[in-house]
């Protein structure tokens, strides 16, 4: 079976339209990095500190209810969130809040047993994170971003050309970018899994966009006539089944995670699937784009100095 | 056979052979009699995440084994000097590395200072200096000392923790020293973990105090020598709290490092349950001493500067057995004994981190995992059979050695799986038909140039080769920052990425190539399903 037959479309021509997608996309990005690094975003307590709790109840809770209860107790400051599936409340309180540390699930659980003696609940998870630990993981996560991304860029570098490498760097980056933008905009937790998947799917990307590269590279050493323009037109058509194919089958495994894996890894999955789908299209939208580009300024210069 | 393809076989084989060996105690319930010696036991490591539990970072306030060392200084140097009949004004910690001493003279000033060098050669002494009339100086402890008893405190703060959890009885604790000043307990299946963290956290400084009666609690001002405890009684049916104050004496009586045993009673006339301590043959002297110098007067059982029971001395206490009363119900007594026996902390610990997973929770997180991973499974079989046919097939047949093979490692090496985890597999389930993706479609390039199958497919292995490292390596780099930095669920995480990752890198490399050589062998097949 083939997904694709032959397809001749014009990638390279459609250039500019992916530009200013992906500079959106990317600014959104950065937008939300630097919302990020002031704390504005919506910060998992792994990197606020913080508590957060989990809560099974027997029967349905409104949460309003919940929230003028936990107001009740002097608990103002706390984020809820409902769980459809199973009478579940997620709760957050951050740092800010009056209780210390280790006090906040204690009360939590007293205003909760006191309001609603006739709705029994199980703690499933309660997380309290103080403030010095927060700063060792956001240290420490940021080392690793910083090494990680370093040294796919070292690998890149080694392997690829200057050209390539910049557009592999670059493309790479946009899917970071594109993955902290729809979270940012969503208002989903930026936590650790987050971060996590962030990195994974910077190691993913490389995948697609080394399948279409190598594939320009060969037509390129080919020798083929015509514009630079065509030569990488026909490289993103004949490897775009396979470009689509690869991710198909990794990008299936996620959406099952997303779907059937449970709320505690349900936005990590969702990231996965994000990145995944962003990942192929910057393979043949960004990454490509750029290296004609560079390839056609390159061969211009040349042609001045001849 | 064709060549080449017998080592590739057997090392497929054997790696199926292990991995089912490091799985069976994962898989079978009980294990037979005969499964012993050599072979392996250990089930999976399910972490916190899955099997519940709690993961507690504790920090150790270092600062303050410094101060209670100097605390012991002092009071020391107090009896020497009183047992030497050296007058001076006042004795005490300054700061946070200082011992100052004060007296009336000069000359008193010269022999103390004289002694402190023999008895404390370790600490520095600051020039006798003139003080409102009366002289002073300081004993400073140096700071390779201060640093050396920091360290030492973290290491017994360890010890006495990890003796506490052990007597609560808590299966397969995990209790570990990270930093300078964290101590990290991990304690997996833990039903009631308030009650955990209370027994953990506690100082359990046991100190017994004269009460000074001469002075009201309500008395605005109360001597240095002096301080205001509190004594909580809980009302058993109501829950009403009660707080009686009361003035003691500062310096303590006997102090907690002097008990031998603790133990749960219960008192036969009012079914009260207490805590019946036992001394050392020293805290039995001093017992004995105090109890005989004080009778008829009013002493107070401090516990982390909370009053436990503050009984009047009827008579003197010879044999250094004593009971500590109060408002106990059978649990906190328990717990009460047990801090006891483990002794004190050397300081005080706080709570920086707690994460606790409810057992149904791990359960339901499993559950669903491992669904969602069956749903991948199902989704990249059928996809893979109907879109390379037979061909597909044996890329399925990679993928299932490549989860068997991942799942057999985990174990082998004892490494822990974590929701990450299992979702790191569930990647690998797509990521490893990936590279055979790869390797098919250029296949299918070099059938359509009209190369025979078997140069097709050789041709194929060959040119999608350095692809799929790229796409392995770039991979491994993150896994390995993510192991580096990562804690917990992350951790598990990049285990089963970074493992998966070198695995895969083996079986769509050599574990399907070998079926397809066995296949083309004979060479009478004409077109390859794919």
């Amino acid at each position: 079976m083939e997904l694709l037959g032959k397809t001749n479309i014009d990638f390279i021509g459609k250039r500019n339209i992916a530009f200013v997608i992906s500079s959106i996309i990317s600014i959104i990005g950065i937008i939300g990095i630097i919302q990020i690094s002031r704390g504005a975003a919506n910060m998992g307590i792994d990197f606020s500190g913080g508590t957060s709790m989990q809560l099974k109840f027997t029967k349905p809770l409104p949460i309003a209810e919940a929230r003028a209860a936990l107001h009740k107790h002097g608990i103002a400051k706390a984020e809820l969130q409902e769980i459809k599936d199973g009478n579940k409340l997620l709760i957050k309180i951050d740092k800010n809040t009056s209780l210390a540390l280790g006090k906040a699930a204690d009360a939590v659980q007293t205003a909760f047993k006191k309001e609603f003696a006739d709705n029994a609940f199980t703690v499933d998870s309660s997380t309290e994170i103080g403030p010095s630990i927060g700063d060792k993981l956001r240290k420490d996560t940021l080392v690793a971003v910083v090494i990680s991304l370093l040294g796919i860029i070292l690998y890149i570098a080694w392997r690829f050309d200057l050209k390539f490498g910049i557009g592999a760097v670059l493309s790479t980056m946009h899917d970071c970018l594109a993955m902290i933008a729809v979270f940012y905009i969503m208002n989903k937790e930026i936590n650790l899994l987050f971060i996590t998947a962030v990195l994974t799917i910077a190691g993913y990307s490389l995948t697609d966009t080394v399948v279409v590269f190598d594939r320009i590279r060969e037509n390129l050493h080919k020798n083929l006539k015509g514009a630079m323009h065509n030569i990488f037109n026909l490289s993103i058509n004949e490897v775009l089944s396979r470009t689509i194919v690869t991710s198909l089958t990794t990008f299936m495994a996620s959406v099952s995670l997303f779907l059937f894996g449970g709320e505690v890894i349900h936005d990590f999955a969702f990231a996965l699937v994000i990145g995944i789908v962003v990942a192929t299209y910057s393979s043949v939208f960004v990454a490509s784009p750029i290296v004609s580009i560079l390839e056609t300024r390159a061969l211009a210069k040349q042609g001045e100095k001849a | 056979m064709p060549n080449g393809t017998g080592w590739r076989i057997s090392l497929i084989g054997i790696f199926i052979l292990l991995s089912f060996l490091y799985l069976t105690p994962t898989l079978v319930t009980t294990l037979p009699s005969w499964w012993k010696g050599l072979l392996p036991k250990d089930k999976i490591h399910l972490g916190l995440d899955l099997q519940g539990g709690t993961h507690l970072v504790l920090e150790v306030d270092t600062q303050k084994a410094v101060e209670g060392t100097l605390d012991i200084v002092a009071t020391d140097l107090e009896d020497t000097l009183n047992s030497k009949n050296l007058r001076f004004k006042r004795i005490a910690r300054t700061g946070s590395d200082k011992v100052s001493v004060v007296v009336y003279e000069k000359g008193t000033a010269e022999s103390v200072q004289k002694l402190l060098k023999d008895k404390y050669p370790g600490y520095e002494q600051s020039p006798a200096h003139d003080e409102g009339g009366f002289v002073a100086f300081d004993l400073r402890i140096n700071d390779k000392d201060a640093q050396d008893r920091k360290d030492k405190s973290v290491q017994q703060a360890l010890e006495t923790i990890r003796n506490r959890i052990d007597q609560f009885g808590v299966s397969e604790p995990t209790i570990q020293r990270e930093g300078i000043n964290h101590i990290v307990v991990q304690l997996p299946g833990i039903k009631d973990p308030q009650r955990a963290i209370d027994l953990i956290g506690k100082t359990a400084r046991l100190e017994f105090k004269m009460v000074r009666e001469d002075i009201p609690p309500s008395s605005a001002s109360i001597p240095e020598d002096a301080e205001l405890l509190k004594e909580r009684i809980v009302d058993q049916t109501t829950g009403a709290v009660n707080e009686i104050p009361y003035v003691l004496q500062k310096k303590s009586l006997i102090t907690g490092d002097l008990l031998t045993d603790a133990q749960v009673r219960i008192d036969s006339q009012f079914n009260q349950p207490y805590v019946a301590i036992e001394f050392n043959s020293l805290g039995a002297k001093l017992f004995d001493q105090a109890t005989a110098a004080n009778v008829g007067k009013r002493f107070a059982i401090v516990l982390d500067n909370n009053i436990y029971s503050a009984p009047v001395i009827r008579e003197r206490i010879s044999g250094g057995s004593a009971q500590i009363s109060g408002s106990f119900t059978e649990k906190t007594a328990a717990d009460l004994a047990i801090i006891l026996r483990a002794g004190a902390l050397p300081a005080p610990v706080k709570i920086i981190q707690n994460v606790t997973v409810g057992p149904s929770l791990g359960q339901d997180s499993i559950n669903k995992g491992l669904y969602a991973g069956l749903i991948g499974v199902l989704l990249v079989i059928v996809f893979m059979t109907v879109y390379y046919r037979l061909s597909g097939l044996i890329a399925n047949w990679g993928m299932v050695l490549n989860v068997l093979f991942l799942m057999g490692a985990l174990s082998a090496l004892g490494a822990t799986l974590t929701l990450p985890g299992i979702a790191a597999i569930v990647l690998l389930i797509g990521m490893s038909v990936d590279s055979n993706v790869l390797i098919f479609e250029r296949v299918r390039e070099e059938l359509k140039l009209g190369k025979t199958p078997k140069a097709a497919l050789d041709a194929g292995y060959d040119k999608a080769f350095m692809t799929v490292m790229d796409s392995h390596i770039t991979t491994l780099i993150t896994a390995a920052v993510l192991f580096q930095f990562g804690t917990g669920p992350v951790k598990g995480f990049a285990v089963s990425l970074s493992l998966g990752v070198m695995i895969n890198l083996f079986t769509s490399l050599i574990g399907t190539k070998v079926i397809f050589d066995l296949a083309l062998h004979k060479g009478n097949i004409k077109k390859l399903s794919i």
